[in-house]
């Protein structure tokens, strides 16, 4: 079927049923000249598909016009850019679609010395939010209703870290019904034994398939804490007890450099809030350390980092 | 709960606190027996995954202690232990943990009697916390029943 082999393009110009901004026009360009130039050997990007939007490596510059951008377009790229994902950095040097939030997350790994701003060409695109689910056949338009929580308040919504930078500037993304802030707030008014038998029971659906590991772009151990066996840290069996472990840790080891992409909780296939935990961290560094995770790579995390005047009352 | 003795761990540093708590002994001073005592290097070597794991293991209550600010052996063990345990701290009592049950302090080698009292007062909270059953009603079924 040739549906198949060019995603859901049709003809007349149109992705999955949307007319191609002039935006998008100008992002399939741009990696058109890439690619033919060869000064990237692959654009990964957004393509139309039956289900929605999912991710395109485009290798052919004739094949650029399978690129697209709108609310659909969820994803997280820069875990691909994860170095523990050695066979994508097989295909050569990379191009790159990001959204602000996804620029935030290559500053990350430029931070940590695990990629070189050399080895990626970014293509920033102006973001007015995507949806919280994805899977729509057409693009829609943001509602209160089915924005992803996490786009309200949106501080990056146009990339600066990035090499090109295209789209028309975006409107505000809407509110949801209930903000991520507001469900933490909401969360802290119950006392301790609600909200641990709240925790206890998200984590006790955990089955540790480990997804929300697999896809974080900034998960870049080669050997995860929770993979090792002697010692034994975090219990490996899905059990109550052994979640807890691994859920704290997973959200720890992310203090202070999560970018709240919002990936480890859609893809949690048993619906682990982690984004409550995740923006906690979020909050918790800001109030104590100032900290705001931004796409500047020059700027130190929090962990990691010292004062000599950081706050203690909690220290005797 | 009359007959209730805290299992309280304490993960402490080589310099200061472990020193400090041999100072106690060595000066015979009176203080509650529920802690165990792990030395470290340097409490920039506790991971707050050992704090976990203690819990796991059927404590009640932790402590942590180390050397003063400006007073590292290692120069800045402390600060990278302070930020992260304030993170720690504040995420664990998000998750519902009473922050009671963990006690942060520094101790230098001079300090036995401060040493007591912060054993003291860990062993007085955790005792009127109650056991930690909570966290041991998380355990696998065959191991609650063992």
């Amino acid at each position: 079927m040739s549906e198949t082999a060019t995603g859901a393009q049709t003809s007349d110009g149109t992705a999955g049923g949307a007319k191609v901004t002039a935006g998008v026009k100008e992002l399939r360009e741009i990696a058109r000249t890439l690619l033919a130039e060869g000064d990237v050997r692959v654009i990964i990007g957004w393509e139309a598909a039956r289900r929605g939007a999912r991710p395109v490596f485009v290798t052919d510059p004739a094949e650029a016009d399978r690129l697209i951008f709108d609310a659909r377009c969820v994803h997280n790229l820069v875990t691909y850019l994860n170095p523990r994902r050695d066979h994508v950095a097989e295909l050569g040097k990379i191009g790159l679609i990001v959204k602000g939030c996804d620029a935030k997350a290559v500053a990350g790994l430029l931070r940590e010395a695990q990629l070189t701003r050399e080895d990626v060409v970014l293509i920033g695109v102006r973001c007015g939010g995507v949806l919280e689910e994805n899977e729509m056949p057409a693009a829609v338009t943001l509602t209160p209703d089915n924005v992803a929580p996490r786009c309200y308040g949106c501080d990056i919504r146009e990339p600066a870290l990035v090499d090109h930078l295209v789209g028309e500037p975006q409107p505000e993304p809407p509110r949801p019904a209930q903000t991520i802030d507001e469900r933490i707030a909401a969360l802290e008014d119950k006392p301790l034994e609600e909200r641990w038998a709240f925790w206890t029971e998200q984590f006790s659906k955990c089955v540790r398939c480990y997804a929300c590991r697999q896809v974080c772009p900034l998960c870049v151990c080669e050997r995860c804490v929770a993979d090792k066996t002697r010692p034994q840290w975090i219990e490996p069996s899905p059990h109550a007890r052994g979640n807890l472990s691994w859920n704290i840790t997973r959200a720890l080891h992310l203090a202070g450099r999560c970018v709240g992409c919002g990936e480890c909780e859609r893809f949690c296939p048993v619906g682990i809030p982690l984004s409550l935990m995740n923006r906690k961290l979020q909050q918790i560094v800001a109030e104590r350390y100032g900290y705001t995770v931004g796409d500047d790579p020059e700027q130190a995390a929090p962990i990691g980092d010292y004062r000599l005047d950081d706050g203690q009352e909690f220290i005797k | 709960m009359s007959d209730f003795e805290p299992r309280i761990t304490a993960f402490v540093c080589n310099w200061c606190t472990y020193t400090g708590a041999d100072l106690a002994g060595t000066s015979r001073l009176h203080m509650a027996s529920n802690v165990r005592i792990i030395r470290l290097p340097c409490t920039g070597r506790i991971d707050p995954l050992f704090i976990i794991k203690a819990f796991e293991r059927g404590a009640d209550g932790v402590i942590v202690s180390g050397c003063h600010p400006a007073d590292c052996h290692y120069t800045s063990g402390n600060y990278h232990a302070r930020r992260r345990f304030a993170v720690f701290h504040d995420i664990m009592a998000f998750v519902g943990v009473d922050p009671r049950r963990m006690t942060f302090s520094w101790v230098s080698a001079s300090e036995g009697a401060k040493w007591r009292d912060v054993v003291d007062e860990a062993v007085a909270n955790v005792r009127e916390l109650g056991p930690f059953e909570a966290y041991r009603a998380l355990a696998p079924e065959a191991e609650r029943q063992a």
